[in-house]
C-alpha cells in the first residue's frame, strides 16, 4: 500500500477492512449462498482485491449476485468484513459505469429504489416497480419479465398491499433531496 | 411501557399486515408505540451497494430526529431498518468527525445514542414470563420453525444478539407459549432479500430450499420477525412449489404468534393478506381436546354427589 492512487485503499476505507488480513482459508466462499453461480467467488474476489486488482473485480458479474446476507463477513475467522468489500466494489462499479452487463436487472432495481427515495423519501412500490420495469423493458426488451412481475401486481393489489399513495408522506421531501446532493448520489 | 418506533417503508406499503400485526400485539400488552416524527427511509441494500455515504445518512438523520425528540430506545419491526439504524449509530459513535459531518449533511445535530432495538428484543424487554402470563390459551397447535435469515444477527458485532449460527431466542419465547418449535437447520440461510424483483429464480430457490427443511423437520409453520422474509417465503411459494417444494407453508409474524397467544384472533391480524392461506384452526388458539380441563369438574361432582 506504498503507492499513492493504490486502488486498494479506497476499497480499504469503504469497507472499514484490511485485505491484507485475508489468508485465503476459503470459509466466505463455503457458506455464501451464491457461492456456486458466482464467477469469481468471496475467496477469489478477496484475492483479487488483495493483489490490487480493483477495476477487474468491480467487473465481475459475482458483486451483483451477492444477497448481502453477510455471512461471509460474520464467519471470517480473520474478521475481514467481506461484503464490505463486495459493497465497496459495487459503489466503484457504479462510480465508473462497469457494471457487468449481466447484472443491468439488479443494478436498474437499486436505482430506481434510491430514485424513489430521493423523491419520496420514503419507498413507494408502486411507482418502484413501474419505474423500474420500464426502463428495464426499454433497455432489454424482456417481456417475459414485466408478465412475470405483471402478474404479482394484481395479487398484491387483491390483498390491499400496494398503495398507490404513501399512507403517511414525508413532510420534507426537500430536505431528503439535499441529503443525496449532498452525499453525492449519481442515480 | 412507552417505546419509540420506526415503521419503516415496507410496514407502509406492501408488508401493512406485519404493521397491524405488531401494532394489535403491543397494544395487547401495554406497549405504547411513540412514532418517530417525520421519518425517512433508511436506504436498505441499495444504498449500502451504491453509495457508502448514504447509508450512513439516511439512518443518521432518523437517529437524530429520535434523539430530538429524547426516545432512549427505538423499535424498528424490519430487522433491514434495525441493523441499519445501529450500524450507522455504532460508526457515529465511535468517530467524532463523522458526527460533524453527518450533522452537516442530515441538518440536525446526532450522536448515535438511541438504542435501536427489533421485535424479539421488544418482547425481551416486556419479559417473557409477562407475556407467557398473559397467554389465554397454550400454542398447542403450532410447530414452528423460527426463521431468523440474516440481518437480525449479522452483522455480530454491531447487533450483539443472540447467537448468529444457531439463535434461540424465538424458540424460547414460543416454547413459553406452549408450542412446540422443531430444530431445523435453515434457521440463519438468507431467503434471498431485496432481489425479489430483480434476481426472482435465485429467491425462488432459496425459498425452496427453507421451506423444505422446515418441512422435513416436522414444521407445520414458520415464524419469522422479518417484513422481507415473510414477504420471499410467502408471495414466493408459489414460485418454490414449480421448483420441488412437497405442500403449503403458512407464514407467520412472531407477533401474530404472540397476538394469538394472548387472546387475539386472525381478524385482527389481517391474515387475509396472506399469500398461502392461514388454516382455520391456526387463526385463534383454542383449548386442547384431550387436556383434561372441562371434564375434570363433571368427574369431581359425580364423586360428590356419591358420597
Amino acid at each position: 500500500m506504498e503507492k499513492p492512487n493504490d486502488p486498494r485503499a479506497r476499497v480499504e476505507e469503504l469497507a472499514q477492512t484490511k485485505l491484507s488480513d485475508c489468508y485465503q482459508c476459503g470459509k466466505c466462499t463455503a457458506g455464501c449462498p451464491r457461492g456456486a453461480d458466482m464467477d469469481l467467488p468471496p475467496t477469489r474476489m478477496m484475492r483479487a482485491a488483495q493483489l490490487g486488482q480493483i477495476e477487474e473485480a468491480s467487473k465481475a458479474d459475482s458483486i451483483w449476485r451477492c444477497l448481502s446476507c453477510l455471512t461471509c463477513s460474520a464467519r471470517c475467522p480473520k474478521s475481514v468484513n467481506v461484503s464490505g468489500v463486495v459493497d465497496a466494489l459495487r459503489q466503484i462499479a457504479v462510480e465508473t459505469n462497469s457494471v457487468s452487463p449481466k447484472s443491468a436487472k439488479i443494478i436498474g432495481f437499486q436505482k430506481a429504489f434510491l430514485r424513489n427515495v430521493r423523491r419520496n423519501g420514503r419507498t413507494n412500490e408502486v411507482e418502484m416497480a413501474s419505474d423500474f420495469e420500464i426502463r428495464y423493458f426499454f433497455r432489454r426488451f424482456d417481456v417475459m419479465n414485466v408478465v412475470n412481475t405483471g402478474l404479482l401486481g394484481p395479487k398484491m393489489i387483491a390483498r390491499g398491499k400496494m398503495h398507490f399513495a404513501i399512507g403517511s408522506p414525508v413532510k420534507d421531501k426537500a430536505l431528503v433531496k439535499r441529503i443525496f446532493d449532498k452525499c453525492k448520489v449519481e442515480l | 411501557m412507552n417505546i419509540g418506533y420506526y415503521p419503516g417503508c415496507a410496514l407502509h406499503g406492501s408488508s401493512i399486515d406485519y404493521e397491524t400485526s405488531v401494532r394489535a400485539c403491543m397494544k395487547a400488552l401495554d406497549v405504547q408505540l411513540d412514532e418517530l416524527d417525520d421519518w425517512i427511509c433508511c436506504g436498505a441494500t441499495a444504498a449500502h451497494c451504491i453509495n457508502h455515504k448514504l447509508s450512513v445518512a439516511l439512518p443518521a438523520r432518523n437517529l437524530g430526529i429520535a434523539e430530538k425528540m429524547k426516545m432512549d430506545k427505538l423499535f424498528a419491526p424490519c430487522p433491514m431498518c434495525s441493523m441499519e439504524l445501529k450500524k450507522a449509530s455504532d460508526e457515529l459513535k465511535a468517530n467524532p468527525e463523522l458526527r460533524k459531518e453527518m450533522a452537516e449533511i442530515v441538518e440536525t445535530p446526532v450522536d448515535g445514542t438511541v438504542d435501536v432495538v427489533n421485535l424479539i428484543q421488544v418482547f425481551q424487554t416486556v419479559g417473557f414470563d409477562a407475556i407467557a402470563e398473559k397467554a389465554k390459551e397454550k400454542l398447542w397447535r403450532f410447530k414452528p420453525a423460527c426463521y431468523y435469515g440474516c440481518l437480525l444477527t449479522r452483522p455480530p458485532k454491531t447487533l450483539q444478539f443472540d447467537d448468529p449460527e444457531d439463535p434461540t431466542s424465538m424458540e424460547e419465547l414460543l416454547k413459553k407459549l406452549g408450542a412446540e418449535p422443531v430444530d431445523w437447520n435453515s434457521k440463519t440461510v438468507c431467503c434471498g432479500a431485496g432481489l425479489t424483483l430483480a434476481d426472482e429464480p435465485a429467491v425462488a430457490e432459496q425459498v425452496r430450499k427453507i421451506l423444505q427443511d422446515a418441512l422435513d423437520n416436522g414444521a407445520n409453520c414458520v415464524v419469522v420477525a422479518c417484513p422481507m422474509c415473510q414477504v420471499n417465503l410467502d408471495m414466493r411459494q408459489a414460485d418454490a412449489k414449480k421448483l420441488g417444494l412437497t405442500q403449503d407453508v403458512p407464514i407467520f409474524f412472531l407477533s401474530d404468534l404472540v397476538a394469538l397467544a394472548v387472546g387475539l384472533e386472525g381478524k385482527d391480524l389481517d391474515f387475509a393478506k396472506r399469500y398461502v392461506a392461514i388454516p382455520n384452526e391456526m387463526k385463534k388458539t383454542d383449548p386442547k381436546p384431550e387436556d383434561p380441563k372441562p371434564a375434570k369438574p363433571v368427574a369431581a361432582k359425580k364423586e360428590g354427589a356419591a358420597q
